[in-house]
């Protein structure tokens, strides 16, 4: 597939800070790029980069080849995190606006059912709920008919229904053949979405591929799940990582772990056996220090 | 990529809805000149103020030895430096009395429309000393309510160009609207236009409206052309959203914009000339009161309704409106940022 969008050691400086430091990737056309990294990690403001709404203090961002230009806007939508609308106004009123202000735009119903916006098309957009005020701000970002979709946490905030509701909508946009770009904090998010993910961090992209092949790539690993109570107090010749969540052991071979513990009379009744994560892999990549 | 009529068609309707729908602002606008006139109509009109004004034509500095009226208490007397000026003063409710030194025998003129003038004219009679000779007022004289109604609309005008755009433009930027239009081929160009315009329409509408309304109860002196006064209203409401524009163009708080819009509308509430006249005030005021767009145009307006004078006749002030919004909306328009960062 063609390379749509493309970032060239990109970098961003401000005063104190080096927000981006030599960021390069490509995003082939018709995959939805995942950009995942801790707060602080410099992904919105490359993501801002990649925009065109704030300008590289070094590299280049490319569109479809060439540097961006005076109508890259026509052909991009974006879905920020937090954005307000016009006050006052109805989803519909808003539609219109923003259509209007594109050369052209996608038909209003084909938006509307796309997004499923029928039920509250003509309410006040400060009167919506989390879920129906994203899938207005997604109606608005698709309503120049975009070849390439910024997703900015667009799920951040919502409850599991909405959010899965969300993941369809961008299935479905994905599937129309669109070129998406997401930023998420929900790693569930971006396996369930992404063909590919990059992760930042301190300004850097550590890491690049597809979720299956980064799992591959740095898991070779089972991870066993038990109660932490099972495993205190005991010297294992396998590493034992305790968290709130329970005791994690990460092994190659899982059988003689199984049969130490068993020798040693841990009750397995609770076991659980799972393949490492994409969160697994963050935290192993980015650390677990938290990041403000 | 050039300025487009379609988005700024887009933007000034947007923001047209968002004005008309909200009912408390769209009140306060209507609401605002109606309370401030009934409230200075019944503070100014009514009998027993306690400070005269009168204007002394003479080649001194007033003085008791001049004349024992002069040093009559709570009354504030000044030198007026033109016999014909100060007479247009008096037919305008700017003074309440002119008394003249500059001949041989003093002179005075009263409003006979003012009942402060009658009033001191009574205190100046029963002071002893040379009797005056009372001269007689010419042209039309005119109510306190007719040289003070043009100032309460104008003041509401202000309010309303440097808050609705000042205020509202750092309102979207905070909000992340600014930022998301930015998204979007609108041009900021566009953007600022389309507010210009759509708070001019309110404006001018609200204001005609309210003029009209005014109008058929206290039925004002009308000299000079409607017309005249329309297109001067027009160009001083545009130097006041242009000040508004500038004071918009980078700050990313209310509060910030807040408190600049209430250093720049308070003084020029106060000093414009819109509900008092700043005659005898000290130099210095009424320099700092030339500043401000308000007090040209307030002048002008005045001017128009009641000296009949036409716009081509009023150069200064046109040109100060003119100048203030040339400067203004260039740096407004320079300075603009969508994002508070």
């Amino acid at each position: 597939m063609p390379v749509l969008l493309e970032a060239r050691d990109l970098v961003k400086h401000y005063p104190k800070v080096k927000a981006v430091d030599g960021v390069s990737f490509d995003v082939a056309q018709g995959i939805c790029f995942g950009l995942l990294g801790p707060n602080g990690a410099g992904k919105s403001t490359t993501i801002e980069m990649l925009e065109g709404l704030s300008k590289p203090t070094g590299g280049q961002v490319l569109f479809r080849g060439a540097p961006l230009g005076a109508d890259y806007r026509d052909h991009i939508g974006i879905q920020f995190q937090t954005t307000a609308l016009q006050d006052f106004l109805t989803v519909r009123e808003n539609l219109n606006f923003f259509g209007a202000l594109y050369p052209s735009h996608r038909s209003m119903d084909e938006i509307i059912e796309r997004c499923n916006l029928g039920d509250f098309l003509d309410r006040d957009t400060r009167k919506l709920s989390g879920g129906q005020r994203q899938r207005a701000l997604l109606g608005i970002a698709l309503i120049n008919d975009p070849e390439l979709l910024f997703l900015d946490e667009p799920t951040t905030g919502l409850d599991p229904q909405a959010r899965r509701n969300f993941w369809e909508l961008i299935g479905d946009i994905k599937r129309a053949g669109k070129t998406l770009l997401l930023t998420t904090h929900y790693m569930e998010e971006a396996y369930a979405l992404c063909d590919e993910i990059g992760i930042m961090d301190h300004g850097h992209l550590i890491a690049r591929g597809t979720p299956k092949a980064l799992l591959a790539q740095h898991f070779d690993e089972k991870v066993l799940e038990l109660p932490s109570s099972l495993l205190a107090g005991r010297e294992w010749s396998f590493p034992v990582h305790h968290s709130e969540a329970g005791a994690e052991i990460r092994t190659r071979s899982v059988n003689s772990v199984l049969g130490e513990l068993l020798g040693a009379g841990v009750d397995l009744t609770q076991l659980h056996q799972r393949p490492p994560s994409l969160d697994d892999l963050f935290l192993e990549l980015t650390g677990k220090d938290e990041r403000s | 990529m050039g300025f487009s009529f379609q988005r700024f068609r887009a933007a000034t309707i947007a923001r047209s809805i968002e004005f008309l729908r909200d009912r408390s602002a769209l009140a306060w606008n209507l609401m605002f000149p109606v309370l401030m006139v009934v409230g200075f109509a019944a503070i100014f009109s009514g009998p027993g103020q306690p400070v005269f004004k009168v204007a002394v034509v003479a080649s001194a500095e007033p003085s008791p030895a001049m004349h024992p009226f002069l040093g009559t208490p709570h009354v504030q007397f000044y030198r007026e430096p033109e016999l014909e000026a100060a007479k247009r003063k008096v037919a305008r409710h700017r003074v309440d009395l002119l008394l003249d030194f500059s001949g041989e025998k003093p002179r005075y003129w009263t409003n006979p429309e003012s009942p402060k003038g009658e009033l001191v004219e009574k205190l100046l009679l029963g002071s002893g000393g040379v009797a005056p000779e009372k001269q007689q007022a010419t042209g039309k004289p005119i109510r306190y309510v007719d040289w003070a109604v043009p100032g309460i609309l104008g003041v509401n005008l202000m309010f309303s160009c440097l808050w609705g755009v000042g205020y509202v433009i750092v309102r979207y930027r905070k909000s992340g609207h600014l930022k998301r239009l930015n998204a979007t081929p609108l041009r900021a160009l566009e953007f600022v236009s389309a507010q210009i315009v759509s708070r001019l329409a309110l404006v001018m509408t609200t204001t005609t409206m309210m003029f009209v309304g005014c109008n058929l109860f206290m039925h004002f002196p009308m000299e000079g052309s409607y017309i005249d006064l329309f297109i001067l209203t027009l160009i001083g409401s545009l130097s006041l959203t242009s000040m508004g524009l500038l004071v918009a163009a980078r700050v990313g708080s209310e509060e910030i914009s807040g408190g600049l819009l209430n250093v720049i509308s308070s003084p020029m509430m106060i000093l414009s000339g819109a509900f008092f006249s700043l005659d005898g005030s000290p130099r210095w005021v009424q320099a700092l009161a030339e500043i401000f767009p308000l007090t040209h145009m307030l002048s002008a307006a005045r001017s128009i309704m009641l000296d009949g004078t036409r716009l081509i006749d009023l150069g200064y002030p046109l040109l100060v409106l003119v100048g203030t919004t040339v400067v203004c909306m260039s740096f407004g328009s320079l300075l603009f940022k969508w994002t508070q960062d």
